[in-house]
């Protein structure tokens, strides 16, 4: 136990000075310097109209998307803890692809489909022999509503299901032979027991809409930013560091605010209900109505994946060209080369920096479990601030807080990779914890005893009967903690150099320059990401155990 | 000397004492039921046998040696757990062999000495299937031959049955019973049922609140347990409180029901105004239709009736109190219709003095 508690140093330490201090000094620069010392800037951006816009902004846009949000999960939710269907395990892990797709990716399939040169608007050119694009929806709202709602519905789907197949059906079989209909049902029994779940699964598709980055910057365009755009361009753009750390306050008490009503709701959701394991709650569609039901709503999930589509599409077609040709042009050296940067050391500092944050996460997270599961309650309360803390601070910030923080003395990581590397890993290693202690407590006890009545020393305990419990659990962890780092943006954009590119950033660059060759090349590594992220995440499905999801 | 001596043990957890100076041995080749309704101490006992719990104060010696802070690996003991704990991940082959693994035998002998186990609790052909694929007896049967195969010099037992349907479990109970006696292993099996406690133990060990209440063979306590808990939980019934009326070879007490006579325990104190408590069997009390004047007698009427197989049980209200009675099947003489009127006799030399419950 002591010993344990000693290597709780480690994690403890990184957090204090990858987290805590950057933070601490984003708070420090929106006091203004020495000689103006003082909440100035927090009066200026609370007295100046664009400023309040934004923030009103931000939390309306958050509102409508999640709404948007439970309109297509709920039913989603339903249909995959109640009934069963050829290729449900397939349908579940590819719907869950856009919950884990790089933000950019995500713009950029719906720039594929809905842009004036995308698949729908040309299509419908042709059909009609129209000479403008009919469908404007890039640069509007709508858009960003629908790409928010894309993004999260995976959150609806694996928390509400999740508890919604193993409510005991019973439950509502007992309420209707009390004589309630079905629609009295739903209303006095499910509703009830599962509304915690769809709470705090609201609660955190608002607060990733809140937050959101990618997907405003590249199809909002310049009228619609969010607080976190906002962040980005008082940063990078505008070098106005205390105006943007005190918008970074703003945002970070809001996001704090929302994440603690979900972990509150999600302890509820929790609830002791009679849990029936998953095979009996769910049964194959007899009656019309409901085959009906099931086959809209698997199509109506295989609709919402047409962006990913069309940004393959897109590629390919894109120039006459073909798919080889296109790859081609991806891997070749000298053409739409980007400061000199080939594509493939562009993909490579992708995938070291995500192999380099999967281990950094392991490490972490894999400590944090462990002596939250082993110490008493009063530590164990610790753990879900421990996992929130990153959760509620966005990209932009943590970035932000790099560059004031970890640019000067003490701590000099300007011009080194390290501190990609150590801001992905703040981002990743939650998903780590999130997905190990389940695992670590919902062990059996009993099994480390008994292996130790029977004469395993300590080790052999860990390595014989742990280890291959939990290492399902790692591996889950590990494969997010890689998707994270592969598709991070907001950070990486702040922080990033010139010869440390990675493949979102590039991505993003790409798009603004001019030509052809550039945008292949956008829509290229936007696929190639795509295609590695789901590769890892439709191989560990199977792994997955109840509640682990995104979360 | 006895195998394992336990003097004075203590444990508790945070404020809640489990086991509160707990005394006890047991010799080599014993098998010792310990007896008791849950939260009584009996696992937390284990536990700290096991050495997966250390004791707050008091001794545990294993063959001599005190063995307090020896962690579990180190004991050689065995342990079924209550709910098994099989490795999910590992067939039935390696949760059989972990111990031997453990020991370092080499691999032939591993699995030879598996082969074995499995093939006495036919469970032969078995070896590669998975926990999971297994029914609750067979899984058992695996748990109890993963305990036996490192030779643990005490085996100990939470009650490992107590999930099973009625038939396996009696089943079961004699197939450990028998396995046990053969190895002439010393072990200690926790169950809160009193007919497996009687098939299994050599001796009784009642436990209540975190403490022994008495020790003894399952003839002796039945024929004198020591208190109401002890009479309880061994399946008596009526176990009434009254007030000495008349002190004397013959005492009159004041119960519930009316006034009883009772031949007096030779060696007890029963002053006049003390409070008693006394045990009446079921098969002593006797029930009939006509209202005799003889000593004992009482006039109820019946509340419950119960059918038990070979006999009726019933519960009849006397006065203020109750006493439960068997009557047989078809009688005409004896009633067994609830709410008739009944009359009662009980038998006075075969009621029993217990020392006040609780």
């Amino acid at each position: 136990m002591t010993a344990g508690r000693l290597l709780l140093i480690v994690p403890l330490a990184y957090l204090a000075i990858f987290f805590i201090y950057p933070l601490g000094s984003i708070f420090a620069r929106s006091l203004g310097d020495e000689s103006n010392f003082g909440f100035e800037p927090f009066s200026i951006l609370l007295n100046d109209p664009y400023y309040l816009g934004r923030i009103w902004f931000t939390i309306w846009q958050a509102v409508v998307s999640t709404l948007l949000t439970l309109a297509i999960g709920l039913p989603a939710a339903f249909l995959f803890a109640r009934y069963e269907f050829p290729g449900k395990t397939l349908l579940k892990a590819i719907s869950s692809l856009p919950f884990v797709m790089p933000t950019i990716v995500v713009a950029m399939g719906f720039t594929a489909l809905f842009g004036a040169q995308g698949l729908v608007n040309s299509a419908l050119m042709t059909m009609f022999g129209l000479d403008n694009p009919p469908v404007r929806i890039t640069n509007t709202l709508t858009i960003i509503f629908m790409a928010h709602a894309f993004y999260n519905y995976a959150i609806i789907v694996r928390i509400v299901s999740a508890l919604w197949s193993n409510l005991d059906p019973n439950l509502e079989g007992s309420a209707k032979m009390l004589g309630a209909g079905s629609i009295q049902t739903f209303y006095h029994v499910t509703l009830p027991l599962l509304l915690p779940a769809i709470i705090s699964a609201s609660l955190l598709s608002f607060a990733f809409s809140f937050t959101s980055f990618g997907v405003v910057l590249v199809l909002g365009g310049p009228e619609y930013s969010t607080l976190e755009v906002s962040i980005y361009e008082l940063t990078a753009k505008l070098f106005r560091l205390p105006l943007a750390g005190a918008l970074a306050i703003i945002q970070l008490g809001f996001t704090y605010f929302f994440l603690l009503l979900y972990s509150k709701f999600q302890e509820q959701s929790a609830v002791r209900v009679d849990l029936k394991p998953r095979e009996s709650t769910s049964r194959h569609p007899t009656r019309w109505k409901e085959k009906i039901f099931v086959v809209a709503i698997i199509l109506m999930l295989l609709t919402l994946l047409s962006p990913l589509v069309a940004l393959v599409v897109r590629w390919i077609t894109l120039d006459g060209g073909f798919a080889t040709n296109q790859m081609a042009n991806l891997f070749s050296d000298d053409r739409g080369s980007y400061f000199h940067l080939s594509p493939v050391t562009i993909i490579w500092n992708s995938l070291r920096f995500a192999l380099i944050t999967v281990a950094i996460s392991l490490i972490i997270g894999t400590i944090i479990s462990y002596t939250i599961t082993n110490v008493n309650r009063r530590w164990r309360n610790l753990s879900d601030a421990l996992v929130m803390l990153p959760l509620g601070v966005s990209a932009v910030t943590l970035g932000f807080g790099y560059i004031i923080a970890l640019g000067r003395p003490p701590i000099d990581l300007r011009g080194s990779w390290l501190i990609l590397v150590i801001a992905h890993s703040l981002v990743a290693y939650p998903f780590v914890i999130r997905s190990l202690l389940p695992v670590l407590k919902g062990m059996n006890s009993n099994l480390r005893e008994a292996a130790a009545v029977l004469g395993a020393n300590p080790a052999r305990v860990f390595l014989l009967v742990e280890l291959p419990l939990i290492a399902p659990a790692l591996l889950v962890g590990a494969t997010f903690a890689f998707a994270v780092s592969m598709g991070e943006f907001g950070a990486s954009l702040i922080l990033v150099r010139v010869e440390f590119t990675t493949m979102p950033v590039a991505i993003f660059r790409f798009l603004g320059l001019p030509g052809t060759a550039n945008l292949g090349m956008a829509l290229g590594m936007s696929c190639l990401l795509m295609v590695v992220v789901s590769l890892g995440f439709i191989a560990i499905e199977r792994f997955r155990y109840k509640g682990i999801g995104g979360f | 000397m006895p195998l394992l001596c336990v003097s004075d043990l203590r444990k508790a957890y945070g404020d809640v004492s489990a086991v509160d100076g707990v005394s006890f041995s047991a010799d080599e080749g014993e098998l010792l039921c310990l007896l008791g309704p849950s939260g009584c101490g009996k696992t937390t006992m284990l536990r700290v046998l096991a050495g997966l719990d250390e004791p707050d104060s008091g001794t545990i010696t294993f063959d001599g040696r005190e063995i307090n802070h020896l962690p579990p690996q180190q004991r050689d003991f065995g342990l079924m757990f209550q709910d098994l704990a099989l490795f999910p991940h590992m067939d039935v082959f390696s949760n059989v062999a972990f111990g031997l693994r453990m020991q370092k035998l080499p691999s032939s002998q591993v699995e030879k000495r598996v082969e074995e186990l499995l093939a006495l609790v036919e469970l032969g052909d078995y070896s590669h299937r998975k926990v999971h694929e297994l029914s609750g007896g067979e899984r058992q049967r695996v748990a109890l031959v993963r305990s036996l195969a490192p030779a643990p010099k005490l085996l100990m037992f939470d009650e490992p049955l107590g999930s099973l349907d009625r038939a396996l479990r009696e089943s079961l109970q004699s197939q450990v019973h028998k396995i046990l006696k053969e190895v002439g292993l010393t072990s200690i099996y926790v169950t809160h049922d009193r007919d497996e406690a009687f098939t299994m133990a050599d001796r009784l060990i009642f436990m209540n609140h975190g403490q022994i209440i008495q020790t003894g063979s399952p003839e002796e306590t039945i024929s004198a347990p020591a208190d109401g808990f002890v009479a309880r939980t061994l399946g008596f019934k009526n176990i009434l409180a009254g007030v000495v009326l008349e002190d004397g070879p013959m005492l009159k007490l004041d119960c519930p029901i009316g006034v009883i006579s009772a031949n007096k325990r030779p060696g007890i104190n029963t002053p006049r105004g003390s409070v008693q408590t006394i045990l009446i069997d079921e098969k002593a009390v006797s029930v009939s239709n006509d209202s005799a004047n003889e000593i004992n007698s009482f006039q109820g009427v019946i509340t419950e009736r119960v059918f038990r197989g070979y006999h009726y049980e019933l519960r009849v209200k006397i006065n203020g109190g109750e006493l439960y009675c068997h009557a047989p099947l078809e009688s005409r003489e004896v009633p067994s219709e609830i709410n008739q009127p009944v009359s009662i006799c009980v038998d006075a030399p075969s009621i029993r003095f217990l020392d006040s419950d609780e």
